[in-house]
């Protein structure tokens, strides 16, 4: 597999998904996962304590479109939206068309009074489908430095 | 001078002696925050500290909190859980400063002052001086600077802490009732499923008020409405003890019929509003009762949650007057198989700090105590369902809200 293209396609899919969720697009986000895929949101301490526990946890994508059809119409929150700011992406092990890969990031949640604060800092533990177009993910792991949430967690990191 | 100290403390007033009017001002006033850590989290109350499960072995320790008071829990050599205050006889230095350890003795950073996992003082350095000469006046005693230690008890494996020497002992503090509530669910060993905080904008009790407010549950968190979920769920009640600190809540749900629900909803074809994918809710009746939703409030800060088959414990601690961390601990037990822990995690997409019916009281809270600020001089209205703190047969009521206050007062003197 071509390296550069490959660096290229994963850049493109974590950039895309990061402006999708800040741009509340989210109606779009299930569509970065394939149909069979994980998607978690916890903790360092839970992750290396072997916890399988998250604060979100969904095992298919049709969780995903729950997760934003119940942020839509169903939960109660203040208005706000996020900035992600994702860091520089290391690829590892690339095995039956599924690509490893770690970035780090860091998520600024602005509340629509404007008051902005450092919501969420952790890395993306990926597995991401390379061998088809467009790049997707089957897993996406988010693994937060710190297990304190302030306030509540509702749109997707 | 004397006129100063012989003044009263500055009380929030009461508009009578009922529990049905509550003044904003108990949620805004630093001065009764203070007198809440004093009369309530070091008073004769019995408040969570750990899972059993946390220190199983000897030499474990925990470090933990009381209200705002840190404190350690440490199962000694004996296997006997010990609590004291996390707080060097020396000079105050915090001794225990990561969450859990283990070690045969606990050793202070600041000056080797070290204590064995009672709490008591075994060692000092330089007790005698370096080459004759500092030292310890020779009258000083290491006997008489024990860390001040806590009582203990243990229920269901949950471990319980209390300052006060003369208070109830925890079973009669809880009252049969509660006590049935809490083996109900905790009825084998449990381990970990995994842990978070969910740091809160509000005052403490603005939250234990929420966990007892059965009026509010299907009114703020719409999903399980929107979504058409809890058709088939049957009204339960409320049962609170004598003191009415602690409370349970409960109901129950047709979980044969829900099951059959889903098989036939891809039959179906309206226009409802469905999770496309609900193994989220797949639940089954692992009590045998029907029992859908128990939770369970224990004064001042712990709640015991069954809601289907998602078990978690939830310690309330106050972090300042407008500031409270709340801790999920959720729980699976140790036969679970790989389904049911499936389940387990599924269904804790339900609560916590992005649960689908708990994320609104992580907002809540926080809305009151902002519109609470310098416009606190009148009181909320707690009167749905009655005046009293009694057991109700409904859940469209305040009473184990009345009952919240009725402690509360009880132990502040008011
Ligand atoms: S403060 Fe602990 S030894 Fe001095
Ligand atoms: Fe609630």
């Amino acid at each position: 597999m071509d390296k550069i293209a490959l660096r290229h396609g994963v850049a493109e899919l974590l950039a895309a998904y990061a402006e999708c969720i800040d741009d509340d697009r989210l109606e779009e986000w299930p569509d970065f996962f394939v149909e069979d895929s994980r998607y978690l949101i916890t903790s360092r301490y839970n992750y290396e304590a072997g916890y399988r526990h998250g604060v979100v946890y969904a095992a298919s994508r049709g969780m995903l479109r729950d997760r934003v059809l119940a942020l839509r119409r169903a939960n109660i929150f203040e208005p706000h939206r996020y900035r992600h700011i994702v860091g520089t992406t290391r690829i590892g092990k690339i095995e039956n068309g599924i690509a490893e890969a770690r970035s780090p990031v860091i998520v600024v949640r602005i509340m629509h009074d404007g008051e902005m604060s450092l919501f969420a800092a952790g890395r993306y533990l990926d597995r991401i489908q390379v061998d088809a177009e467009p790049y997707r993910f089957v897993e996406r792991l988010v693994i937060l430095d710190s297990d304190k949430i302030d306030t509540l967690l509702v749109i997707p990191l | 001078m004397s006129e100063h100290m012989a003044e009263p403390v500055r009380r929030v007033a009461w508009p009578s002696n009922g529990l049905s009017e509550v003044p904003f001002r108990l949620y805004t006033d630093p001065e009764q925050y203070r007198l809440e850590q004093e009369r309530i989290f070091k008073g004769p109350t019995w408040s969570y500290l750990c899972l059993a499960a946390e220190i199983p072995n000897p030499g474990d320790w925990v470090a933990t909190t009381i209200g705002e008071v840190a404190v350690v829990v440490a199962r000694a050599t004996d296997g006997a859980v010990n609590a004291f205050v996390n707080r060097c006889a020396h000079r105050g230095n915090l001794l225990c400063l990561e969450r859990n350890g283990n070690g045969k003795e606990i050793t202070c950073i600041y000056h080797g002052w070290t204590y064995d996992l009672a709490g008591k003082l075994t060692g000092v350095a330089f007790e005698r001086g370096v080459k004759r000469q500092g030292g310890m006046p020779p009258e000083f005693r290491k006997d008489e600077h024990d860390l001040p230690r806590l009582r203990v008890a243990e229920l269901a494996g949950l471990v319980f802490g209390s300052f006060s020497r003369e208070g109830p002992d925890l079973e009669t503090y809880l009252g049969p009732e509660i006590v049935g509530g809490i083996k109900r669910v905790l009825n084998r060993p449990v381990h970990i499923l995994g842990r978070s905080t969910q740091v809160l904008p509000n005052n403490w009790k603005l939250y234990f008020e929420n966990t007892k407010d059965t009026y509010h549950a299907s009114i703020l968190h719409t999903f399980l409405t929107t979504f058409r979920i809890n058709r088939l769920s049957m009204p339960g009640g409320i049962h609170i003890d004598e003191s009415g600190g602690h409370h349970f809540s409960q109901a129950k749900l047709d979980y044969a019929a829900e099951d059959a629900d889903y098989r036939n909803a891809s039959l179906r074809s309206d226009t409802d509003m469905r999770l496309a994918d609900p193994s989220i809710i797949e639940s089954i009746d692992e009590y045998g009762d029907q029992v859908s939703v128990q939770i369970l409030t224990i004064f001042p800060g712990m709640v015991l949650q069954q809601i289907r088959n998602a078990i978690a414990v939830r310690a309330i601690r106050p972090k300042g007057l407008d500031k409270t961390e709340l801790e999920w601990i959720h729980l699976g037990f140790d036969g679970d198989d790989e389904a049911m822990t499936e389940r387990r995690l599924r269904q804790g997409n339900l609560v916590g700090a992005a649960g689908y019916i708990s994320m609104e009281d992580g907002c809540v809270g926080g809305f009151v105590q902002r519109a609470l600020q310098y416009n606190d001089a009148d009181s909320g209205i707690v009167m749905m369902g009655g005046y009293d703190a009694q057991s109700q047969p409904f859940r469209s009521s305040e009473a184990a809200i009345r009952g919240f206050w009725k402690k509360y007062r009880a132990l502040m003197g008011e």
